[in-house]
């Protein structure tokens, strides 16, 4: 029962892309009742999932090649555990509230039946990702993530930044699955099998079973993560894909999909953190180098949704950081609490932009807003408990989970990267409250901003609705959820109190850090953008603030870099073809039989007696040799 | 001294090197012709000579055939040359150097 139930939440979403390509695609009303519907069964049958503790793994053999362990054995399964039922309240949940809030937000959109049906088809592919038992399912829903989120950032395909966008995105993201790939089979050449719950017991038994190669493995297996949570160096592509609609960055670029790189790590953390693997040490660096690098960005961007995706990098990077510093516990439980809490209050942050973006027309710079907080109230409020949250405010759920990982990373003797960490929570406070103070108070910066109206309610309700999770999902337990699967003794709850000061009795200094710096943050971005009319770092620090502006120039990097590849490449190729093929191959070959041809038409004369005389001469020849033996 | 069997050889031989000379150097297709016909009889010569030496008639027999062939191919070679001479007006082979009519 459980089983049909696990595979249902699966495949309704599947079931309503299909069915919406196939039948309803230009019935926008109609396709979009089917995609919200799907979503919806899904996130009750999570909700059943998760009442009823299920655990399992209800699993069809797909493939069997030979037997044993030198055989290929690929059985497609479900795993329900904990890890795998909370992350799929959080997708199908999130999802829920931001597929409702499509409807309003592309009301006037012609194409919202292929809107929707990529949604669905995205929602089916993340869930894959959760529910997958062995590495090459996750592979295959890993890229059909890819493919969907290719689909939807690329939605207005019409318009060129768009379609670039949506490339820029699926190349990067192939990049990394490539490293991923060859870890995968890294991992099956060593130890024979792809299933999860195999791996892990041959590790339990033999933790040198990977040998040599288990930092190799690792790294290779981040690879996938780099490329699907845009770390530092695949970073490019997630600002650019905010080209989608705000719904999806929403979705696919805050909540969802990014977030599939750091679920994967915890899911095969077993692999990462085997004794002797270098792998995690280097994930919790780039982790940290991503989150302050992409906290420095944020704080020169003008378009909103820039802002926020900057800001998500940043957030990610915090998770990955965190998967990479709980090495020694063996327990990343940390980066799940972050992620879960992040995809409530990051798809709310998404929303609010795109509540401001629909109430404006389409305005996207923040130096044309202004004063919003009247305007659109239930917007500005939510979007202002979404910043508190992910500022790291008590009680909000972001100071909960940021302080597990700042307290993580002291704990495990990363001073240096504590200290990072503290900066990032500094900057994304002021990025944020400089996002808040210029967009929302002062006066209205331009005519669409003082006739803004706000949202009709079928987009404020899922702000309202994922507002809640912000406020509050640091009292669910959700870390204790975690905890329990990587085999952490269950702390006993205690009352709300006690949860609300929790961290400060556990780890004091990381509390305490984490607050100051949010709070330096704050009073930076109060002193300088509280009645601001434009932004006054640029005029003090110009060079930084350029640079700050132009993504430090990453783009124009890697453009160079690929560029020039792709024009050596190119000219090698053009050599060979010159050179090798067309000249001494073809023309090789053509010349000499030519030369062969013109040297024997010397001998066709036509006359006769020339004739005679080779052949006389010949056979004199033939005489003069069998004679002369 | 008495004609022995070398003798004939001889005159065989040179029969035949005349022959095989004037089909080299001569120009006009008809005494080509007959040079052809001088290598056949010196053939002829030596296979008769071989014959009587030998006590072996098969050469002679061998002989009336070479005959018998060269009639026949006389007949078809000089059908051909005054074709070709009506057709060209001439019998040089200098000026028959090309296939085409």
């Amino acid at each position: 029962m459980i089983d049909l139930f696990a595979w249902l939440i699966l495949g309704l979403p599947l079931l309503a892309a299909a069915a919406i390509t196939l039948f309803t695609l230009p019935d926008a009303a109609k396709s979009a009742r089917l995609s919200i519907g799907a979503v919806l069964l899904a996130f009750l049958g999570s909700l059943i999932l998760w009442a009823r503790d299920a655990t399992g793994e209800p699993a069809v053999t797909w493939l069997a090649l030979g037997t044993g362990t030198g055989g290929l054995q690929i059985e497609l399964g479900l795993k329900l555990d904990p890890l795998s039922r909370l992350m799929l309240l959080v997708v199908t949940g999130v999802g829920s509230a931001i597929h409702i809030y499509s409807w309003g937000y592309l009301h006037a959109d012609r194409n919202r039946g292929r809107y929707f049906a990529g949604l669905s088809l995205f929602t089916f592919a993340m869930l894959g990702i959760v529910l997958a038992n062995n590495f090459l399912m996750l592979f295959i829903f890993w890229e059909l993530v890819g493919v969907s989120s290719y689909l939807l950032i690329g939605f207005w395909f019409a318009r060129p930044a768009a379609a670039e966008a949506a490339k820029k995105a699926f190349l990067t993201n192939r990049l990394g699955d490539f490293g991923f790939l060859l870890g995968i089979i890294l991992v099956w050449a060593a130890l024979g099998t792809l299933s999860f719950t195999e791996l892990e017991a041959r590790l339990a038994d033999d933790p040198a079973a990977l040998g040599a190669a288990a930092s190799v493995a690792g790294l290779l297996i981040f690879c996938g993560a780099m490329g699907k949570s845009a770390q530092f160096p695949l970073h490019v592509w997630l600002p650019d894909a905010m080209e989608g609609p705000t719904p999806v960055s929403a979705l696919i670029h805050a909540a969802t999909m990014v977030a599939a790189g750091v679920y994967m790590l915890c899911r095969v953390f077993f692999v990462l953190a085997v004794p002797g693997s270098v792998a995690l040490e280097l994930i919790a660096w780039i982790g940290g180098v991503t989150a302050l690098l992409a906290a420095l960005l944020a704080v020169q961007q003008n378009d909103i949704k820039r802002i926020l995706a900057y800001s998500t990098l940043s957030q990610l990077g915090y998770m990955v950081l965190a998967v990479g510093v709980s090495g020694a516990s063996r327990d990343p439980s940390v980066a799940m609490y972050h992620l879960t809490t992040h995809a409530g209050f990051k798809a709310l942050l998404f929303l609010g932009a795109g509540s401001v973006i629909h109430a404006l027309h389409h305005e996207q710079d923040i130096w044309k807003m202004g004063g919003l907080s009247r305007r659109l109230p239930i917007t500005f409020w939510t979007f202002l408990l979404a910043t508190l949250a992910l500022c790291g405010v008590p009680p909000l759920s972001g100071f909960y989970s940021k302080d597990a990982i700042l307290a993580r990373t002291l704990e495990s003797g990363h001073h240096g990267l504590f200290a990072l960490a503290t900066l990032v929570a500094a900057l994304t406070t002021f990025y944020m409250f400089r996002l808040v103070f210029v967009a929302f108070t002062g006066p209205a910066k331009s005519q669409a901003a003082d006739h803004a109206r706000e949202s009709p309610p079928v987009m404020t309700l899922p702000l309202l609705a994922l507002a809640v999770p912000s406020v509050l999902a640091g009292f669910w337990g959700i870390h204790r959820v975690y905890g329990a699967q990587y085999g952490a003794e269950p702390a006993a709850a205690g009352s709300w109190a006690q949860q609300l000061v929790e961290p400060f009795a556990h780890a004091p200094l990381a509390a305490g850090a984490g607050l100051a710096a949010a709070l330096m943050g704050w009073l930076g971005a109060w002193a300088w953008y509280r009645a601001a009319l434009q932004d006054p770092l640029p005029a003090r620090f110009a060079t930084v603030a350029r640079w700050l502006r132009d993504r430090l120039y990453f783009d124009e990097l890697y453009e160079r870099l690929i560029g020039w590849t792709q024009e050596s490449l190119a000219r090698l190729a053009d050599g060979v073809d010159r050179w090798v093929i067309m000249g001494v191959a073809v023309k090789g070959t053509h010349g000499t039989f030519e030369l062969l041809g013109r040297l024997l038409r010397l001998a066709q004369t036509g006359n006769l007696q020339t004739y005679a005389f080779v052949l006389v001469a010949g056979v004199a020849l033939l005489l003069f040799l069998v004679m002369a033996r | 001294m008495s004609v022995g069997l070398t003798h004939y050889l001889v005159v065989s031989l040179l029969l035949f090197c005349l022959g095989l000379f004037g089909v080299l150097v001569r120009r006009n297709l008809l005494v080509m012709f007959m040079s052809l016909e001088l290598m056949l009889n010196a053939a002829n010569l030596a296979l008769v000579a071989f014959a009587r030496y030998h006590h072996n008639l098969s050469g002679q027999i061998m002989v009336f055939f070479i005959i018998t062939v060269a009639a026949a191919e006389v007949a078809v070679g000089l059908a051909l040359i005054v074709a070709l001479y009506r057709q060209r007006r001439t019998a040089h082979v200098e000026d028959l150097a090309s296939l085409r009519l």
